[in-house]
């Protein structure tokens, strides 16, 4: 059976219950969560997608919900497409499964969505943060986490900013 | 958003090193942040059997300056200045991937001559970066001339870009739409003199290294990764066709009119530290032709796509026409809207596949945009290949699989 996308595109719809859409030429399939660790298996299994390209998110708090939104992007080599594959997830805390067994690429992504964007990832190997210290608080790539600025310290203010500026810890 | 302290034990740790380490018998060390051999700022955790690598657990992040939060809080022209700071030694390829990012999500034409321009620099810009690799990684090997003269190399590199840009290395020399500016006249000159010379520097850097008898015995089976390892692991760039796959986003996904261009997808067998050594080392001559080509297509015309909606006017016209004076204020203080939609964009880096995930959100500013950078992903296997290994092939590991931390902590 000759793979192309649209063959790909097809056994998302009728196996998983994906949409398609397209926009500037790129496909988009949108897929529910529980779907995306039987669906990874087929696509490396029978449809040649050998690689997860790359793998993030978007935030759309708080005017969207579902709040966030997990962008895979899958790559073919032998067959040569590209799709992007969105998983849709609810709520403030929201999980998802881990597919590092089948793509062992995703397991620093998984890592940096669970650092940045405080989604957990069920079953994987090694969740810790990535980026951010151990000991950071909150998410840092989610909407409602404020992007934070430094304050000009000039003479007429310099005590005062010094009073508020953070220190090591002891 | 609840914040919860989340306070890291010891047992959470536990499952990174194995009963021995915990028994006593291998010993834990700490390599880096400030190793000079980790190429910036990566910290390892090694867990040592002797000298023999049994665990490498990489702990990245200390470079991590938030720049993809950064660029959603600023207009699609003025966050472009930040991407010259994620990979620092390929400024030129990050501008490019991100304009392409931006003309693909509002599409935007680009006239000839900049797309053949970009080409140009990217090429040069792939060769500086080849360079400053093969120094870096052959000094990690204790070659310390090889250093000095990649390095002589790379300066007249970079003058050209600082002809070109005003900068030597934080370029921000292409802009959505096309360039900054034109090429300035002694631009050609000065790179046909240097693509004269370097065919024969290159050959000066193989005398010293491809039959050296050191430098085969601290490579050649060092590090070997295999095919199935290297998709699995999503690795691209010079590591994975050191591995012997012919992948080059260059080739399969054209971007900027790659496709008419004529070059070799350089793949080597053998999958370890000397293959990948023999791909950059031939990537560069590849390169030397690509530029070559751009030469000759070099033609007159304009470096500025005319779609004053997105592009801004000349100055020229500033003073004499009051449409030109409208739009020249409303790009510099709202800047241009995009439409609430995603674009994914590749492009091949020097090291790999550098993505682009661009969303807007029908505003000025970008709502999400997130870099797949080749480091961040090509830096997982690292554990992989140096299992089995000695510390000192670690280092030529590290240097072969060719990070830039600012590229993987973003």
């Amino acid at each position: 059976m000759a793979v192309d996308l649209k063959s790909v595109v097809t056994h998302l719809e009728k196996n998983f219950a994906a949409e398609a859409r397209e926009f500037r030429g790129q496909t988009k399939l949108l897929l529910s969560p529980i779907h995306i660790l039987e669906a990874s298996r087929s696509l490396r299994d029978q449809h040649g997608v050998e690689r997860l390209a790359a793998l993030s998110a978007v935030d759309y708090w708080p005017e969207r919900s579902p709040r966030f939104h997990i962008i895979y992007e899958f790559h073919s080599l032998q067959h040569g497409f590209r799709f992007e594959v969105r998983v849709p997830l609810e709520g403030d805390e929201p999980s998802l499964d881990s597919i590092t067994e089948i793509f062992p690429a995703a397991n620093w992504h998984e890592r940096e969505l669970w650092d940045m964007f405080g989604i957990r990832i069920n079953n994987h190997p090694d969740l810790r943060r990535i980026l951010m210290p151990e000991d950071w608080v909150g998410h840092p790539l989610r909407k409602d986490y404020p992007l934070g600025y430094e304050e000009v310290q000039f003479t007429f203010n310099f005590e005062e900013i010094e009073l508020r500026k953070p220190r090591p810890k002891d | 958003m609840t914040l919860q302290q989340v306070e890291l034990t010891s047992d959470d740790l536990r499952h990174l090193v194995s009963q021995r380490a915990l028994d006593g018998e291998t010993v834990l060390l700490n390599m880096g942040p400030q190793h000079p051999s980790t190429h910036g700022v990566l910290r390892l955790l090694l867990e040592l059997d002797g000298e023999t690598v049994v665990n490498c657990i990489p702990d990245i992040g200390f470079l991590h300056t938030g720049i993809e939060k950064n660029i959603e809080a600023k207009t699609y022209e003025k966050s472009e200045v930040m991407t010259d700071r994620l990979d620092y030694l390929n400024t030129m390829g990050n501008n490019l991937v991100y304009c392409l990012a931006i003309e693909k999500l509002v599409d935007l034409d680009v006239p000839a001559r900049a797309q053949t321009i970009r080409i140009l620099f990217t090429e040069l810009q792939r060769i500086a970066s080849h360079l400053v690799w093969l120094g870096t990684a052959a000094l990690d090997l204790a070659a310390m001339s090889v250093f000095l003269y990649c390095f002589r190399e790379r300066e007249r590199i970079l003058d050209m870009m600082e002809m070109a840009s005003g900068q030597r290395m934080m370029t921000t020399y292409f802009r959505p739409g096309g360039l900054w500016r034109d090429l300035p006249e002694e631009f050609i000159p000065t790179l046909e003199q240097f693509l004269d010379d370097l065919p024969a520097r290159i050959d000066q850097y193989e005398d010293l290294l491809t039959h050296n008898p050191i430098f085969i015995d601290r490579t050649k089976g060092i590090g070997v990764l295999t095919e199935e390892q290297a998709l699995g692991y999503s690795i691209t760039g010079p590591t994975l066709r050191g591995s012997g796959i012919a992948y080059d986003i260059r080739r399969a996904h054209p971007y900027a009119g790659y496709e008419n261009y004529e070059f070799d997808i350089i793949t080597e067998e053998g999958g370890d530290c000397y293959a990948r050594y023999l791909v950059r080392i031939r990537e560069m001559r590849e390169s030397i032709r690509i530029i070559r080509q751009a030469i000759a297509r070099l033609e007159d015309g304009p470096v500025r796509s005319n779609n004053r909606k997105f592009v801004p006017p000349p100055r020229s016209e500033l003073g004499t026409s009051m449409e030109a004076v409208i739009h020249h204020f409303k790009l510099w203080t709202e800047g241009f809207p995009a439409p609430a939609d995603s674009v994914y964009v590749p492009v091949e880096s020097p090291r790999g596949e550098l993505g682009v995930f661009l969303e807007g959100d029908g505003g000025p500013k970008p709502y999400r945009c997130y870099w797949r950078t080749p480091s961040f992903v090509n830096l997982q296997v690292l554990p992989l290949l140096s299992k089995g290994h000695f510390v000192a092939d670690l280092v030529a590991i590290i240097g072969s699989i060719d990070i830039v931390l600012g590229d993987t902590d973003r």
